[in-house]
């Protein structure tokens, strides 16, 4: 058993620590885009708010929530891990260097999304998460995200984020099966396209609540916000 | 520059230039080359920004002249990574490579006399995918091309070159475990599956030996 854990200390399993870390916040985001999509109800956020609920009470749950946020930490450190050994691996780059015409942009920078999210997810938490677990607000978590992409800035961050997100995911779900070892030649194409279409799945499902909710589209804002 | 035309490769370019800094008095370039036919792995150039050149699944020798423009200012890089130090000009030391291969890229045969030819029958399909993976002269441009100077590409190709075919099988597991220590103690990146590697590759070595490479890694960690 210990024999087996000193293979997370290589190359080949720092991917793997990546990979299922990875995988597993990507589980997270689709079931988080579940209960996002309940603000469109159109029921003054009555169903977001009993999931909210339902979220916060379940012991199993919150036992999850800690889970989750170790993911997130050790997909962090193990990305840190990796950039700086990277880094040493090639102290001296080359003078002139045409990546783009052998891999892709979103493949080669996913430490800048990466960081780019991480950022947007320390406000994200600090905007809704932290206030409602940690405190004790007036407003429910329907009408605090209804109205903070009433704020132009903010409704922008999220877009940019989310884009980026797409970004990374693009890379990110492919890549971790990759790792996991299944990318034979038979189904390389098909595990490429799964990959962009699950990631076009995030983007455009969490990219859409600052549009929808700043333009308040079919009433969407209004509905929670007056009521 | 004068005295290169069109039908000659770029190592025969480098020739002309080495002729003329002799006859000047001045110092050659240094650079690796031996069997001039794309099937050695010696030669090892960036060229304007790319491992073997513009040319994709081409080695340095077989990249020609008319693939470049009449003036053409063309910058031309040693390999660099930490574990391919530079010993001189555009020469650099692959010892890594053989320090990968020592650790598990062979099978252990009995003595005695040669056994028969087709004693262990191979399916077709494994077989051809053997000899993809066998198609790696160890040329180095996976290293050179990767933006983490990882040797995932070769090192997948010698492990999966074996893992394939039932003469690797005796050690299987200890080949994977040891190539990759010995990969990671030579100083090489870790892989981030950005593909660069496998669209430079002058063999079209593909990234899906690195996946077979992963899952024996897996096997063998697990079966401790």
């Amino acid at each position: 058993m210990v024999e087996s854990l000193k293979m997370f200390y290589t190359s080949v399993g720092r991917k793997l620590v990546m990979a299922l870390t990875g995988l597993f916040l990507f589980v997270f985001l689709l079931e988080h885009l579940y209960g996002n999509l309940l603000l469109y109800k159109l029921d003054v956020g009555k169903a977001f708010e009993e999931y909210s609920a339902f979220m916060a009470g379940n012991l199993i749950i919150r036992a999850v929530e800690y889970g989750l946020f170790g993911g997130i930490i050790i997909h962090i450190l193990d990305a840190l891990f990796i950039t700086l050994a990277n880094r040493k691996a090639r102290p001296i780059g080359y003078a002139v260097s045409h990546q783009s015409k052998n891999s892709t942009w979103y493949s080669r920078n996913m430490g800048l999304t990466g960081s780019i999210i991480l950022f947007f997810l320390i406000i994200h938490l600090r905007t809704f998460f932290f206030p409602h677990r940690f405190g004790h607000p007036e407003t429910t978590m329907a009408y605090d995200v209804a109205n903070a992409f009433q704020t132009s800035w903010y409704a922008a961050l999220y877009l940019v984020s989310m884009v980026l997100l797409g970004s990374h995911l693009n890379h990110g779900i492919q890549s971790a099966f990759h790792t996991l070892g299944r990318n034979d030649m038979k189904y390389r194409k098909t595990l490429k396209s799964v990959g962009t279409i699950l990631a076009l799945i995030i983007m455009i499902g969490f990219a859409s609540f600052p549009i929808v909710f700043y333009f308040d589209l079919f009433g969407a804002a209004t509905n929670i916000l007056a009521n | 520059m004068p005295g290169v035309n069109t039908h000659m490769s770029f190592l025969e370019m480098l020739d002309v230039l080495n002729d003329r800094l002799v006859r000047d008095g001045k110092e050659p370039i240094a650079f690796d080359h031996d069997c001039r036919e794309g099937i050695c792995g010696m030669c090892s150039m960036f060229i304007n920004g790319r491992a073997h050149g513009p040319l994709t699944g081409t080695t340095t020798c077989q990249l020609h002249m008319r693939f470049f423009n009449d003036g053409e200012t063309v910058t031309i890089e040693p390999w660099r990574a930490a574990a391919f130090p530079v010993i001189k000009d555009l020469v650099v030391d692959r010892t890594g490579f053989e320090k990968i291969m020592q650790a598990g890229g062979y099978v252990s045969v009995n003595t005695g006399n040669a056994p028969d030819a087709n004693s262990i029958p191979i399916e077709k399909a494994k077989s051809d995918e053997a000899f993809d993976a066998a198609a790696c002269i160890g040329c180095g441009a996976c290293v050179a091309s990767c933006k983490n100077a990882s040797a995932m590409l070769f090192l997948s190709a010698k492990v999966s070159q074996l893992a394939l075919l039932p003469q690797g099988e005796p050690e299987r597991r200890e080949r994977v475990l040891n190539m990759v220590k010995t990969h990671d103690e030579a100083g090489f990146g870790n892989c981030t599956n950005t593909g660069a590697c496998e669209a430079e590759c002058p063999k079209g070595i593909s990234i899906t030996h690195i996946a077979r490479l992963n899952r024996e890694y897996l096997r063998a960690s697990l079966t401790k």
